[in-house]
């Protein structure tokens, strides 16, 4: 590992000071992903600037009823806090599905969404990697790719995101909060994540030197009937193979308002707008649901070794939205 | 100006302070067992998937293999060595005992410690990933062997020790719950 130094910073001012415009400089969260990376040599920063005592540790209902989320609460506060759990309970199960206990009680929402991808030649320094080291090429299109991107990928990179907690913000129009130097700004997660094409190296669209504050949820009532799904290798502590978030409000017998989004499917949390805009006003029935998925999925792209992810993440819309419109109907 | 890469903490390590320089690189997984002695905490694979470093800071359970030494100055650390009350076993380490909750005992402080935390995490009401209904309103749910299993499952164990190790957490966590109904006890100091 190289030498760093360490900067401990105590209000939000201070760390993007402290950070700089330097591109060698890192902030330090819960360090789950970013010590394991500077293990391995991916990361290779000259200065940690320590962030996690800023005072961005609180969970508060907003004005108009949603969530105002800091950006240091940590993945255990976040799952247990009652409002999360009541009002948004797909985020919470998204987040326990996640990790373990110990690295759920370090990691922050902040640091969740700036997690890199465990594509495996991602971290091998021996390997090609468009994203590690741009112009290198891609060494799962033709390797080893069986956990790798269905929608949105490019010819220069094929990895997914591996956060489970970002993809029920997704589905809940979560808006993340940044400071920097020439002060805050905000970008709805949509626009946080930037497309592939080619600079996979490049994956958020934060301004350099960013510090996120926070993630906001607009007031959505429709997830208090919501659901988080994944699918793993083995029962718990993995990364998914395919996930989804998804909400459902019916009324008279009709999709009165859903949200879908997918995990483990591309560079990003994957949003289903496709699929909510079939459903919406339709008919709560399995061809209904299966019909959207395969609007959605139309897009897909399947590598040689992971078309399985198409049915796979096609029969989560069907038996999640099921789950949901037997609830509703109760 | 380059920053230095090295700085003299000051650790709280199971209620005793330690002052120490350390080269920022250092993790508190080595500064414990390299420097301290505090060899009871296990390094397993050093990247956080294991559970065998676990420790508890600020009360919680974490893998002392991913925090930096620097980053955990200010913070209370207790480890194995700080569980028990002198020579009265912990509840959770006697479970552990009597009901065999380990074969070789590599990956046992780390079992402990998580299972001191996930004791105190399901008395404060947080639910887990196979939680039926997360809900607020649907309560605290029972600590099942299912429940157990999944709060435990960032601790492996190459033995395969699993069930006896369901047991024994099982086995504290009721004895937890009789002590708290009878009011504080020295036993559980450590665990809160």
């Amino acid at each position: 590992m190289r030498e760093f130094g360490y900067r401990r910073a105590v209000d939000v001012p201070g760390a993007v000071a402290l950070l700089g415009a330097d591109p060698e400089a890192r902030f330090l969260g819960g360090g789950t992903n970013l010590v394991d990376l500077m293990k391995s040599g991916v990361e290779r920063p000259a200065l940690l600037v320590d962030v996690r005592e800023l005072p961005l540790d609180r969970i508060e209902v907003t004005q108009d009823g949603g969530l105002r989320i800091g950006a240091t609460v940590t993945n255990s506060d976040l799952a247990a806090h009652p409002e999360v759990r009541r009002r948004y309970p797909a985020l919470a199960q998204a987040v326990l599905a996640g990790a373990s206990g110990q690295l759920r009680n370090m990691a922050t929402v902040g640091g969740n969404l700036l997690q890199r991808t465990r594509c495996g030649y991602f971290t091998d320094l021996a390997a090609p990697c468009n994203k590690r080291a741009p112009g290198s090429g891609c060494s799962a299109v033709e390797g080893e790719h069986h956990n790798h991107a269905i929608l949105g990928a490019s010819a220069h990179c094929v990895a997914v995101h591996p956060s489970d907690m970002g993809v029920a913000l997704a589905a809940f129009d979560a808006v993340v909060s940044y400071e920097t130097a020439d002060g805050p700004g905000e970008l709805p997660l949509d626009a946080f994540y930037l497309p592939v094409g080619d600079t996979p190296h490049r994956e958020t669209a934060l301004p350099p030197g960013a510090l996120i504050t926070a993630v906001t949820l607009p007031p959505a009532p429709v997830a208090a009937l919501s659901r988080y799904r994944k699918v793993r290798e083995r029962a718990s502590y993995a990364f998914a193979i395919g996930s989804i978030a998804a909400a459902l409000d019916v009324r008279d017998g009709v999709v009165h308002e859903v949200r879908l989004a997918f995990g483990a499917v591309a560079s990003r949390p994957w949003r289903a707008r496709t699929a909510e805009r079939a459903l919406t006003g339709g008919p709560v029935s399995a061809d209904a649901f299966a019909a959207a998925a395969d609007a959605e999925l139309a897009a897909a792209e399947a590598l040689p070794h992971n078309g399985y992810k198409v049915t796979l993440t096609r029969n989560l819309v069907v038996a999640v939205l099921t789950d949901l419109a037997e609830e509703a109907a109760r | 100006m380059t920053p230095s890469t090295s700085s003299a903490i000051t650790l709280n390590i199971n209620g005793e302070k330690h002052t120490l320089p350390v080269d920022h690189r250092t993790t508190l997984l080595d500064a414990l067992r390299e420097r301290l002695d505090l060899t009871g905490t296990k390094k397993g694979c050093d990247q956080g998937q294991c559970g065998a470093c676990t420790v508890l800071i600020d009360g919680r359970r974490a893998v002392s293999c991913l925090q930096l030494a620097v980053a955990a100055e200010g913070r209370e650390i207790t480890t194995i060595e700080g569980v028990a009350d002198g020579d009265r076993l912990h509840p959770v380490q006697q479970a552990f005992l009597d009901l065999d909750g380990y074969q070789c005992g590599y990956c046992t402080p780390g079992q402990i410690c998580s299972a001191l935390a996930v004791i105190e995490e399901h008395a404060a009401g947080w639910p887990s990933a196979v939680t039926a209904d997360v809900r607020p309103e649907a309560g605290v749910p029972q600590l099942t062997a299912e429940e157990i299993r999944e709060r435990m499952s960032g601790n492996l164990c190459r033995c395969g020790a699993y069930v006896s190790i369901v047991e024994a957490v099982a086995r504290a966590a009721q004895v937890s719950a009789a002590e708290a109904a009878q009011g504080p006890s020295a036993g559980t100091e450590a665990a809160a």
